[in-house]
């Protein structure tokens, strides 16, 4: 059968033997660059396009409709303009910090990429400490956010830098609190590990109640994490302009923009991998001639399938729920959410122990 | 593929990110303007810098964030182990969140976690 894995052998293959080691090697690194990039842009393009769409959905409006069938170009022409645009450096800026935000934000989203398993067996490193690797890297963007937002020199932008520092750091503790319950379930970080316990029955299933709660959890945080509506405070339009961006334009506007929609797109990924299964397709007991039915639809889909689902929930929350005050956002985290993970975190250890689950 | 692909996605998000400015670099011809380089506050002219003193609250939540992240890390190790090491590894952590939620209570008991 063509899947992603053969073809990433062949590839392997076919390059080690036309090459001597070291220039077939520099050629996949090579070839795993150029995907990264084309998967960016990809990314971004598209997942504009989609939370605009989903917007004009739940408004019952059409939408981005006019370039190409469906406005489907809409973000590749916007992202021309952003091209075309000056990129202006305010005068009282740290330029130096200014201009390396961008790129921290960047590097750090690129390097989650690393540990996620896009299909079966097509994972760019599956490292064995890949759970924490994805918890401590994701942390590094707040430095990117904080400094661009130092570095501008204008209020706006301290001020959202600051609340999106609050509420990362904040929401962090929980994502990764939630994150460790299933850690306790497999008794590993390595990601296709965890993959590989799912394989009779995704966690969210398998895990009973504790580990829905920690699944809700995770996703309250990760939205929270993201600051997408309705935890945007950091960029809440009528209060901060556009929080800690106000002051950049152009294209480095458009690599926050990117770097945000690709951590989006991580954070749920991390969760389809975590609690759906990942790449897993959809068992159930003993329903032979219904489980090799699933077994047909390739693994990528079942991963893009369920890492779409949940994107397309964070998108339905944006158009749910008002945006919060910070003092009720910092509330909701400290008072409701941390004491419910860390006691969801014991009777889900009891569980282990106990091997109260399937 | 082993760390070094840490490396390869590194230098891939940096030639992105330099090939987007740079390109955008060659087709833009900017003005000079004086207002241009200042501050954007909704139109009215900026006083002052936004380098001067803000909010301590930040800061408290910082450091309770500190703490607890550090839990974090401790918990990290035991989670992988607890399923082999059984029930002494549960009373372990018990204990050990215990005496966390006794801190916690601590800060909250002193308003630390009061937005003000």
């Amino acid at each position: 059968m063509l899947s992603l894995e053969n073809i990433t052998n062949a590839v392997h293959e076919w390059l080690n033997a036309t090459l001597n080691p070291n220039l077939a090697l520099l050629s996949e690194f090579l070839i795993v660059g150029v995907l990264a990039i084309a998967l960016f842009a990809v990314l971004g393009l598209s997942l504009v396009l989609m939370e605009r769409k989903v917007a004009a959905f739940i408004q019952i409006r059409l939408g981005p409709n006019r370039v190409g069938p469906f406005g489907m170009f809409q973000t590749v022409a916007d992202t021309l303009k952003l091209i075309m645009k000056e990129g202006l450096t305010p005068d009282g800026a740290d330029k130096f910090l200014f201009n390396l935000a961008p790129y921290i934000v960047m590097i750090a989203a690129m390097m989650l990429l690393a540990p996620i398993a896009f299909a079966k067996g097509f994972q760019i490193w599956d490292i064995n400490i890949g759970v924490l690797f994805l918890t401590a890297v994701s942390s590094i963007s707040v430095i990117g956010i904080l400094m661009a937002g130092w570095a501008s020199n204008n209020k706006y932008s301290l001020l959202g830098a600051m609340r999106s520092g609050a509420q990362i750091v904040s929401y962090e503790l929980s994502a990764g609190l939630s994150i460790i319950t299933i850690v306790i379930l497999t008794g590993s970080l390595q990601i296709s590990d965890i993959i590989n316990a799912q394989a009779n029955g995704w966690w969210i299933f398998k895990g009973h109640i504790p580990v829905l709660i920690s699944f809700v959890i995770f996703i309250i945080a990760v939205t929270a994490e993201t600051n997408r509506a309705p935890f945007d405070l950091a960029e809440a339009e009528s209060e901060l302009t556009a929080g800690f961006h106000t002051e950049y334009s152009g294209m480095k506007f458009a690599l926050f923009f990117l770097a945000e929609y690709i951590n989006i797109f991580i954070a749920c990924a991390i969760g389809a991998t975590l609690f759906l299964g990942g790449w897993m397709p959809f068992h159930i007991g003993h329903w032979e001639a219904f489980n090799h039915i699933m077994d047909f639809i390739p693994s990528s889909f079942w991963f893009i399938g369920k890492t779409f689902f949940l994107i397309f929930l964070m998108m339905w929350f944006r158009w749910t729920f008002p945006r919060l005050r910070i003092d009720q956002l910092l509330n909701l985290e400290w008072k409701y959410l941390l004491p419910i993970s860390l006691v969801n975190l014991l009777v889900v250890a009891l569980m282990a122990v106990m091997g109260w689950y399937f | 593929m082993g760390a070094s692909s840490l490396i390869v996605l590194a230098m891939a998000a940096i030639a992105f990110a330099l090939g987007g400015i740079s390109i955008a670099k060659i087709f833009v011809k900017g003005s000079i303007n004086p207002q241009k380089g200042q501050a954007y506050e909704s139109g009215i002219k900026s006083s002052g810098t936004a380098w001067s003193q803000f909010s301590v609250g930040y800061y408290l939540f910082a450091l309770i964030f500190l703490i607890f992240d550090v839990e974090l890390v401790f918990i990290y190790p035991w989670a992988v182990v607890v399923k082999q090491v059984g029930i002494a590894a549960l009373i372990e952590i018990i204990i050990f969140v215990s005496i966390l939620f006794l801190g916690f209570l601590y800060a909250h008991k002193k308003g630390a976690l009061k937005w003000m």
